[in-house]
C-alpha cells in the first residue's frame, strides 16, 4: 500500500518556565491511503502534540521539533517555513478539532468559515466556493445547507457544529485528515452519528485519517491500524484486530482491562495503578515501568527493542523479547 | 427590530426629560442671578428685565413654560448675549465641536484598535512594551496639561503649528491630539488584553489549521471578537471627549459650544446653561444608542430584539 505520510522518529520539547518537557520523544509510523490510524493514550502521552507538529501547529515558543522527519510528497514539514507549510496546511493535510463548541469562531456565518479555506487555497470566485460548500454540507449530512449557510455557530446544535468543522476540514478535499478527539466533546449517540460519518466520507472521498482519541471503543468503531502511546513514545502498534486480541504490552492491556464492558456479569473495571512518567525528566528504560507489574531490572534502564509479533504488529516490552527466558504469561 | 427602535426612542425622551427637569431645578438652585454683576444697573432696570425674562415667576410656572417652548426646539433667547436666541448660538458652535469631536473620535478609535493589536502580536516584545508605556502615559496625563505642553513645545518653540484658533487643518492638530491622547490609550490597552485573549481561542487555531495568512487569522478572525470590549467602553470615552472639548476648546479659543457652555454658568444665562447641557445630553444618548446597535452587528449571539419563532 502506498505510505502517504511517514512520521519518523520525531521529537518535540517545550521550553517551560520549569525546564524542558519533551512530549514527544521518537514517533515512528506510517499513514497508507485510504486507510485510519488511530493514536490511543492517555492524557498527556503526546499525542495531539504528535498531531499539532505534523500541521505545525505547535507554537514556537516555547514548542519546537527537536528532531525526526515528517515526510509527505516527498517534502519534510518539520523543517519548511512556515510560509510553505500554510500551503498544505487546510488543503492537502487538515485538522479537526475536539471541542466544536469553541472551534468555531462565534462572529462569523458557517458558509464564510466553510468557504475561506478554499478561496485561500484554490483561488475560485466565491459563488463556486458556495457550491463546493453547500456539497459538503450535503455530505456531512447537514438538511437544508442553503439557508443554513447563512447562519452562525451559535444557531447550531453540538452534533451539528462538529459536522461543520469536518465540512470545514474536506472542502479542499485533503488527502490526510487528522482529527484530535472529534468525539469526546459529544454525547454517546452523537458520537456514533459522526464515527459513521466518518466511515461514509472515507468511502467516498478516499481520504486517509490519523484518529486522536483516548477512547477504545471509538477505535473499536472506525480504526484499521492502532498506535498505542505512552510517555511519547509508541509502545506497540499493529492492526485493529491484534491490539483488541492479542495485545503484547502490560500497558495495553491494561488499557483495554479499564474499558467499562456491560457484556460480562460482574465484570471489574480495573485501572492501571500509578501516574504517568514525570516529561522533565523521562525514564531512560521503558517509561510504563513504574506502573508495571511484571517490571524486571532491565526495563528500568534500557529502552526496549522492537519485537515484530506479525507483519504489521510492533511492540516495544522486554517481556516480548526474544531474549526474556521465558514466555510470561501475562494476565489478558 | 422596529419595536425595539420604538421601545428604545421613548427611553430615550424619557432620559432626557429627566436631565432636563433635573438640570432645570438644580440651575435655579444656585444662589445668584443672570443681573448681579460688577455692573451698576439701577432697581428698576432689574426688575423689568427680570419681569422681561419671566424669572419673576414661580421656577414651577417657569418650568411648564419652558418645556411648553422646547417640544417646539424652541431654546428661548440668551439673556446676557443680547439679540441672540441660544438656537444661534448652538447652530454656529455645533458645527465647529462636532468636527473636533469627531475627528478626535476617529483618530482615538484607530490608533488605539492598531497600537493595541501591534502590542499583542508583538506580545512582551519591544513594540509592546513601547505602546504600553504610550499607553500608560495617555492615561495618567489630563488633556489640559497635554495640551499646554503641546503648545509650549510645537507651537511656541518649534513654531510648527498655530497656537490656537480653528480655521485650517494645521490648527485642528494640536487640540485633536491633546483631546485623543486619552481615549486612544483606553482603547489601546483594552485591544491588548482582549485581543491576547481571543488570539488563545480555538477558532483561531481552527483559522491556522485552514492554512490562513496571519493577516486573514489576525483581522478577520480575531479583531471582530477582540473588539467587542472595546465597542462597550465606547459609549463612555464618547462622554469623556464631550466634556473634554470644554477645556480643550477653552484652551485652544476654539469657538464651539464648550465655551457657550462654561460661559453660560458663570453668567447664570439660564437659556444657554438649558440649551447647551440638552443638547450635549441629547449627543451622548444618541451615541449610547449608536454603540448598542455596533455590538449587534459585531456579535450576531446578541439580538436586539426577540425573533419569531426561536
Amino acid at each position: 500500500m502506498e505510505k502517504i505520510l511517514q512520521v519518523k522518529n520525531l521529537h518535540v520539547s517545550f521550553r517551560t518556565y520549569g525546564g524542558e518537557v519533551k512530549a514527544v520523544r521518537g514517533v515512528t509510523f506510517d499513514l497508507h491511503k485510504g486507510e485510519t490510524i488511530a493514536i490511543v493514550g492517555e492524557s498527556g502521552c503526546g499525542k495531539s502534540v504528535t498531531a499539532k507538529s505534523i500541521m505545525g501547529l505547535i507554537p514556537n515558543p516555547p514548542g519546537k521539533i527537536t528532531d525526526g522527519k515528517i515526510l509527505f510528497k516527498g517534502k519534510d514539514l518539520a523543517k519548511l517555513p512556515d510560509r510553505e507549510l500554510r500551503k498544505i496546511r487546510g488543503a492537502d493535510i487538515s485538522m479537526i478539532f475536539q471541542d466544536p463548541m469553541t472551534a468555531l469562531n462565534p462572529t462569523l456565518t458557517i458558509g464564510e468559515q466553510i468557504m475561506e479555506g478554499i478561496i485561500q487555497h484554490h483561488k475560485i470566485a466565491r459563488s463556486d466556493a458556495r457550491k463546493k460548500a453547500l456539497e459538503i454540507l450535503e455530505l456531512v449530512g447537514i438538511p437544508s445547507p442553503k439557508s443554513r449557510l447563512k447562519q452562525y455557530p451559535h444557531q447550531f446544535s453540538g452534533g451539528m457544529r462538529q459536522r461543520i468543522v469536518i465540512a470545514l476540514a474536506l472542502i479542499c478535499e485533503p488527502e490526510v485528515m487528522i482529527a484530535d478527539e472529534p468525539t469526546t466533546a459529544l454525547d454517546v449517540t452523537i458520537q456514533a452519528q459522526i464515527l459513521d460519518l466518518f466511515r461514509d466520507i472515507q468511502k467516498k472521498t478516499g481520504v486517509s485519517i490519523i484518529l486522536i482519541t483516548h477512547d477504545l471503543g471509538v477505535v473499536a468503531q472506525v480504526a484499521d491500524r492502532v498506535a498505542v502511546m505512552y510517555g511519547g513514545k509508541i509502545i506497540e502498534t499493529g492492526t485493529k484486530r491484534e491490539i483488541f486480541y492479542e495485545p503484547q504490552h502490560p500497558y495495553t492491556k491494561g488499557l483495554l482491562n479499564s474499558v467499562p464492558r456491560i457484556d460480562i456479569e460482574d465484570a471489574e473495571l480495573v485501572p492501571i495503578a500509578g501516574t504517568p512518567p514525570d516529561l522533565f525528566a523521562p525514564p531512560a528504560g521503558c517509561p510504563f515501568v513504574a506502573r508495571c507489574e511484571y517490571a524486571m531490572e532491565v526495563c528500568d534502564r534500557i529502552y526496549p527493542t522492537q519485537t515484530l509479533k506479525g507483519n504489521e504488529h510492533q511492540v516495544y516490552c522486554w517481556l516480548q523479547d526474544v531474549r526474556a527466558k521465558t514466555s510470561f504469561a501475562t494476565k489478558w | 427590530m422596529a419595536t425595539y427602535l420604538i421601545k428604545r426612542f421613548f427611553a430615550m425622551i424619557v432620559t432626557l426629560w429627566l436631565i432636563i427637569t433635573l438640570t432645570f431645578f438644580l440651575m435655579h438652585a444656585l444662589p445668584g442671578s443672570p443681573f448681579n454683576d460688577e455692573r451698576n444697573t439701577s432697581e428698576a432696570v432689574q426688575k423689568n428685565l427680570i419681569a422681561h425674562f419671566n424669572l419673576d415667576q414661580p421656577v414651577s410656572v417657569q418650568y411648564i413654560e419652558y418645556l411648553k417652548s422646547i417640544v417646539q426646539f424652541d431654546f428661548g433667547p440668551s439673556i446676557k448675549k443680547s439679540s441672540q436666541t441660544v438656537n444661534d448660538l448652538l447652530g454656529r458652535g455645533f458645527p465647529v465641536s462636532f468636527e473636533l469631536g469627531m475627528v478626535t473620535l476617529v483618530v482615538a478609535i484607530l490608533s488605539g484598535i492598531l497600537l493595541g493589536v501591534l502590542a499583542a502580536l508583538k506580545h512582551n516584545g519591544v513594540i509592546d512594551y513601547l505602546a504600553m508605556t504610550i499607553a500608560v502615559l495617555g492615561i495618567s496625563v489630563p488633556n489640559f496639561v497635554l495640551a499646554t505642553l503641546l503648545i509650549q513645545q510645537v507651537a511656541v518653540n518649534w513654531e510648527l503649528l498655530p497656537v490656537a484658533t480653528w480655521k485650517s487643518w494645521r490648527h485642528m492638530v494640536l487640540p485633536t491630539l491633546a483631546l485623543a491622547t486619552g481615549p486612544m490609550a483606553i482603547i489601546a490597552r483594552l485591544t491588548r488584553s482582549s485581543m491576547l485573549e481571543v488570539l488563545t481561542q480555538d477558532y483561531i487555531l481552527t483559522a491556522k489549521a485552514k492554512g490562513l495568512t496571519p493577516f486573514k487569522i489576525v483581522f478577520k478572525h480575531a479583531l471582530k471578537n477582540a473588539l467587542l470590549p472595546v465597542v462597550t467602553v465606547l459609549g463612555a470615552l464618547a462622554a469623556g471627549i464631550l466634556t473634554g472639548t470644554f477645556v480643550i476648546e477653552k484652551i485652544f479659543a476654539i469657538p464651539g459650544m464648550g465655551k457657550y457652555f462654561v460661559d453660560s454658568i458663570n453668567n447664570r444665562d439660564y437659556p444657554v446653561i438649558m440649551g447647551t447641557t440638552i443638547f450635549y445630553s441629547a449627543l451622548l444618548i444618541f451615541l449610547l444608542f449608536l454603540v448598542d446597535v455596533a455590538y449587534g452587528i459585531l456579535d450576531p449571539r446578541i439580538k436586539l430584539h426577540k425573533k419569531e419563532g426561536r
